[in-house]
């Protein structure tokens, strides 16, 4: 793994008598796609909104490619591209232009032609002469992410980007951002209140509640692969009970749901549990497994 | 940095549809003007003259260009700070309404210049404002009534400037206006750092401007020590080019005092805006 790209220490901040981060602290690294987890009102965007310098800590130190702000304010802008909650634009100029503005202060020399190629790759190809305020939510999504991505920086810091999208909007979304980690190599900061979402995109996450840091770590470690819920559909859901008695301890047996038995076992135990229904002629019609990361979600955010 | 983001400054204003309120309001204002002195303009004359006619006889064109752009500014100057304000106030907090200054404010550009930007270009705006205002009043006015000397009724008399000697009076004149618009410009900018939305700052800009012009005009001593001193009683300095002779001693008192105002207004906006939380 690479050198650190974020390093929030013991972040606090307070809006009068309100507190909104108590004690937040976190690595991202080089590369990594990283989640930043947390139900509503956690601190997830004030925890954002201090690292882009938009509002002041009360405490905490936060280095950014290992210079702490907001001595290095500017050199450290200039390697970020972000949407803070949701992207705003000049509704009265056209997508292009709107592009060109934030292109101008970016701390890069910016071409037409690169507007031009990001306009494409954001898939708003044909439509950047419109006036922003014709667009739809999704794509001034992905204008926002147009935005974040003209002055190719290093890191790229996204608050809850799928607010508001309809499904095939947070997909599309999901892919771009792929896209940026596998083809640029970008290292981003997704912030999140949807575990899936996470799950399906991040390699390491933080998860924070009530203004602190609960547990960061690998996404996979963190989820447990000993933890799943796994669905057997069966034509006898009974006998595979008695099948299973013989193997596995009592706890692992879940409840039975048309014909579907949940038992909550690791991941290398499912063809050793689908050999025994086989050998004991219980038919398997279909396997499925869960994790139960909701419920890990909730425990640590309730703990 | 600080001219890109002040040509960013400057795409914005020009494509706002609002910055051109302003302007239609004042092209419409100067018309009707303008076209009540055509209709009207002998009664006026006569009204100004009838005191003077048994003392002093009047010839040649008194209802001229001149005099039109003189009543046309004396009558505007007032209205004119608010459609000023109606852009410039808007510059800070209609950014942090519609969310876009979170977006500027998280590019590597100060917020120092970010703001020295926005003050640059509001007072752009404010100087194409006054030189359009100039061309009607100027312009449109010599275009319909011709050029002659320009009469001016004050409380001390009636004065009679002699064509030749009024077009670097004009000029003069508006330099002095546009301090006092600059004036303005600035502090519905500085009010503009303190609030998240556009009308709170348009508004309290228009209330301070009528407070000050209150306690400017009304003859009670406890305000003699502080009426000097505040922006609304220089605002109107520019009529003084139009004396002879000029007091040169009053009007350079006047740009001072205006210039102090627009730097201590600019002060507090750069300390607030340097320090506040973008939470739009």
């Amino acid at each position: 793994m690479s050198g650190k790209i974020i390093e929030v220490r013991h972040l606090a901040k307070k809006f009068n008598r309100t507190v909104a981060v108590e004690d937040v602290s976190f690595d991202v690294y080089a590369g990594d796609v990283f989640g930043f987890l947390g139900p509503n009102g956690a601190g997830k965007s004030t925890t954002i909104r201090a690292m882009l310098s938009l509002i002041t800590p009360d405490a905490g130190e936060i280095l950014l490619f290992g210079l702490p702000l907001p001595t290095n304010r500017g050199a450290i802008l200039s390697r970020i591209g972000c949407i803070v909650e949701k992207p705003d634009f000049y509704n009265y100029l056209s997508a292009e232009k709107n592009l060109e503005v934030f292109a101008r202060i970016s701390g890069s020399a910016v071409s037409k032609k690169k507007i031009s190629e990001t306009i494409e790759f954001v898939g708003l190809k044909g439509r950047e002469k419109d006036k922003v305020g014709h667009y739809s939510h999704g794509m001034k999504q992905r204008l926002g992410i147009a935005q974040t991505l003209l002055h190719d920086p290093d890191l790229i810091i996204l608050d809850e980007p799928n607010t508001g999208l309809d499904p095939q909007g947070s997909i599309d979304i999901r892919n771009l951002l792929l896209q940026l980690k596998n083809e640029k190599n970008k290292t981003i900061l997704l912030s999140s209140h949807i575990l899936t979402e996470i799950e399906l995109i991040a390699n390491r996450m933080v998860i924070i509640a009530k203004g602190k840091s609960i547990v960061q770590g690998n996404v996979a470690e963190l989820l447990n692969e000993q933890d799943l819920i796994v669905s057997f559909e069966v034509d006898d859901p009974e006998k595979a009970i008695r099948v299973l008695m013989k193997h596995l301890p009592a706890e692992a047996i879940g409840k039975i749901e048309n014909k579907i038995l949940q038992l909550n076992i690791g991941y290398p135990l499912i063809p050793q549990v689908n050999q025994w229904l086989i050998e004991n002629e219980v038919k398997v019609f279909g396997i499925d497994t869960k994790r139960k990361l909701e419920d890990y979600f909730l425990k640590l955010v309730n703990s | 940095m600080f001219w890109k983001s002040t040509y960013n400054e400057l795409v914005k204003i020009a494509a706002k549809p609002r910055s051109y309120i302003g302007m239609a309001a004042i092209t419409v204002l100067v018309g009707v003007i303008l076209f009540a002195m055509k209709v009207d303009g002998r009664s006026y004359i006569a009204f100004i003259t009838a005191s003077f006619e048994q003392t002093l006889s009047f010839g040649g064109n008194l209802l001229n260009g001149n005099l039109m752009a003189f009543l046309v500014l004396q009558t505007l100057i007032i209205q004119v700070p608010l459609l000023i304000a109606l852009v410039t106030g808007d510059l800070i907090s209609g950014e942090a309404a519609s969310g876009t200054l979170r977006m500027l404010a998280t590019k590597p550009v100060s917020r120092t210049k970010i703001l020295l930007s926005k003050f640059t270009a509001g007072n752009a705006y404010t100087l194409i404002f006054l030189v359009w205002l100039g061309v009607l009043a100027i312009g449109l006015g010599r275009l319909l009534f011709g050029e002659g000397d320009l009469m001016i009724l004050k409380s001390d008399g009636l004065y009679i400037l002699q064509n030749n000697d009024v077009m670097w009076r004009f000029l003069c004149s508006f330099f002095i206006a546009y301090l006092a618009l600059v004036t303005v410009a600035t502090l519905s900018i500085t009010l503009s750092c303190f609030t998240d939305n556009s009308i709170g700052p348009i508004v309290t800009t228009m209330a301070i401007i009528l407070l000050f012009t209150i306690i400017g005009t009304l003859d009670v001593p406890v305000f003699d020590n502080i009426r000097p001193f505040l922006f609304t009683t220089h605002m109107a300095s520019w009529r003084s080019f139009f004396y002879d002779p000029v007091p040169w001693n009053e009007i350079t008192n006047s740009a001072v005092i205006l210039f102090i105002h627009i730097i201590a207004l600019l002060g507090i906006a750069l300390y607030k805006f340097n320090r506040k939380d973008i939470l739009s």
